[in-house]
């Protein structure tokens, strides 16, 4: 099938994105931090294949490197918005006296948009690497947990649920038990796709200027030092966006593969889809 | 209809409450004194005191926030620690231009998103539908900051088409108005173009092998009536649902896209009140854009009520 092929293709790369940044200092030739006056703002060669920045160091070197930080904010703030926004749609879900408070909560946050909230939280908090995890966890956390809900009141008047609850089995064991694996799928999809969202709200929060301490390599920071050169060195710029392009395309053709692959519908290869909650990107 | 108007309209109570305690609390997120912080280093003891005064911070959290939550309601959002400027009055001067370039941006997505979502389904047996939809997925995949860079290289330094930056209001004529909002209006809709036309495309398909499309099909009306008043009119529905989270990305976006075009907006109000520390502003700025959210998807909601008679009595 060749969407199977294209999800082994898209993890393939972001693997490779991962791993070529997590040993990075085992086989880069050039320090992505070197400073060559002498060589600032060179075109792509055979030396510096994606050309050099305004301090003359090696733009290759600085976006493989500048992926540590895009990645490692993506992965805590998926992991971190993805426990706290399922806990809350479990609970919200299972409980109805709670459900009404804890909905009214998630839906204060939902009224900002997620890129909106996040800068308005770093512009308060400060710009460092934590702060942002804060503000882009509190900014996509509401979404999962109104996914995880939905799907929790879909599942929990089923007959073994009722059954369970009949034979007096502990709420704890119910919810985690028998309802948190039955809805895992929604939930792996959905914090794939925060993983790409954060990546790309990580970026423009740097580009902005209220991200990352502009002396630290992100693909964010990259881009708003390059702005200026845009003229008489495009590739300063073109490098690190498609690093972006790639990195985050690959993590939503596997959101979008996971999907087709849980939702029942598509197994008998009839394309038909409910209208999607989960729609990627903002 | 009316009583689910009048639950919808309540339910936006809550929300709102929820919000402004969210708004309210940035100024107390940061750390340190937000008069010290607001004033720099170099502030003397009574200015400090002063500015807490005019801030209400040496009273108790709750009570700042009864009185502040009192102001807003009278529309008075502050003032300006920057300007002087009361921020109703900094945030409706800088309203035109962001209210034009979404304006703009929703004529792009409705205008561009619709015929292809049409297109894509009527040819979706060729290798056009599979292109498309990776191209969907590529358009969320690309930060909207890049595409626009790259496209002010092209359209503005290798062929000159359009300025690179700045904006003209309204009442300097169409014209140039219009001149300068194109570029970045087509850059702050490409992204949504992509998340409609594939929302279209799904619910298209959905109803493009359902009875009443056969039953349509075998009465011998032909494919394209069938694709436009039968399958068409009924993907139009669930679609008008995304349309509020358009309206977020589009909120989100202008941010950007202002800050990017030098467009003087409240985007870039934003971002500079953000570099300056002026956090009455911030405050502003998010409610105000907040609210605007949760007008557009209280409208939205409702009009999906009137297409869509089951939601009324769900």
């Amino acid at each position: 099938m060749m969407s199977k092929k294209r999800n082994i293709i898209a993890l393939t790369i972001f693997l490779l994105v991962a791993l070529a940044t997590i040993t990075a200092n085992l086989w880069l030739p050039v320090s992505p931090a070197a400073i060559d006056a002498n060589q600032r703002l060179l075109a792509p060669s055979g030396t510096h294949w994606f050309g050099t920045d305004d301090f003359g160091r090696d733009i290759f070197a600085r976006v493989i490197v500048a992926a540590r930080v895009s990645l490692a904010v993506g992965v805590i703030v998926a992991v971190v918005a993805t426990v706290i926004g399922t806990l809350l749609g479990l609970v919200s879900g299972y409980f109805r006296k709670t459900d009404f408070i804890l909905m009214r909560i998630v839906d204060g946050f939902l009224a900002f948009p997620a890129l909106l909230l996040a800068l308005a939280l770093v512009a308060a908090l400060g710009g460092s690497i934590t702060n942002i995890v804060i503000a882009l966890t509190i900014a996509f956390f509401p979404v999962m947990a109104r996914v995880v809900r939905s799907a929790v009141l879909q599942i929990k008047n089923a007959q073994y649920i009722e059954a369970a609850r009949t034979t007096g089995t502990n709420n704890v064991v119910i919810i985690f038990r028998y309802i948190l694996p039955n809805v895992l799928s929604p939930i792996i999809v959905q914090s794939t796709f925060i993983f790409a969202k954060a990546i790309l709200a990580e970026a423009a929060l740097s580009f902005l200027g209220v991200g990352v301490n502009p002396s630290t390599p992100t693909w964010g920071n990259m881009l708003q030092e390059s702005q200026i050169y845009i003229t008489i060195a495009p590739w300063f710029s073109i490098f690190p966006g498609i690093a972006i392009v790639i990195t985050v395309l690959s993590l939503n053709i596997l959101g979008d593969g996971l999907r087709d692959a849980f939702d029942p519908h598509s197994v008998k290869k009839k394309r038909k889809r409910k209208p999607k909650q989960t729609a990627p990107a903002a | 209809m009316l009583s689910y108007t009048i639950r919808r309209l309540l339910s936006v109570i809550p929300v709102m409450l929820v919000v402004s305690i969210i708004v309210f609390l940035l100024v107390h997120l940061t750390p340190g004194n937000p008069a010290f912080i607001i004033l720099g280093e170099d502030a003397s003891p009574e200015a400090i005191a002063q500015l807490e005064k005019q801030l209400g911070l040496n009273e108790p959290l709750y009570i700042q926030f009864f009185d502040w939550i009192k102001q807003v309601m009278t529309g008075d959002l502050g003032t300006s620690v920057y300007s002087a400027q009361p921020v109703t009055e900094l945030i409706f001067g800088n309203f035109g231009p962001t209210i034009s370039l979404m304006v703009l941006s929703l004529l792009f997505i409705l205008v561009i998103s619709i015929p292809l979502a049409i297109l894509i389904v009527s040819l979706r047996k060729t290798i056009l539908d599979p292109l498309f939809t990776n191209a969907s997925l590529l358009g969320v995949s690309i930060p909207e900051f890049w595409l626009a860079i790259l496209l002010v290289l092209v359209f503005g330094v290798t062929f000159p088409i359009f300025p690179v930056a700045g904006y003209m209001p309204l009442a300097e004529g169409f014209g140039p108005w219009i001149y300068h909002l194109l570029l970045p209006a087509f850059v702050l809709a490409l992204v949504e173009i992509g998340i409609i036309a594939r929302m279209l495309r799904d619910s298209m398909l959905d109803s493009v092998n359902q009875d009443y499309t056969k039953t349509a099909r075998a009465k011998g009306v032909r494919e394209r009536d069938v694709l436009m008043k039968h399958v068409f009119s009924n993907a139009l529905i669930p679609t008008t649902t995304v349309l509020g989270a358009t309206v977020a990305g589009l909120l989100g976006g202008t941010v950007i896209i202002e800050t990017l075009f030098t467009i003087p907006g409240i985007g870039q109000l934003l971002i500079d009140s953000i570099h300056r520390r002026d956090y009455p502003v911030i405050q502003g700025v998010v409610l105000f854009i907040a609210a605007i959210y949760v007008l557009v998807n209280l409208i939205v909601d409702l009009l999906y009520a009137f297409l869509d008679p089951r939601i009324r009595y769900d």
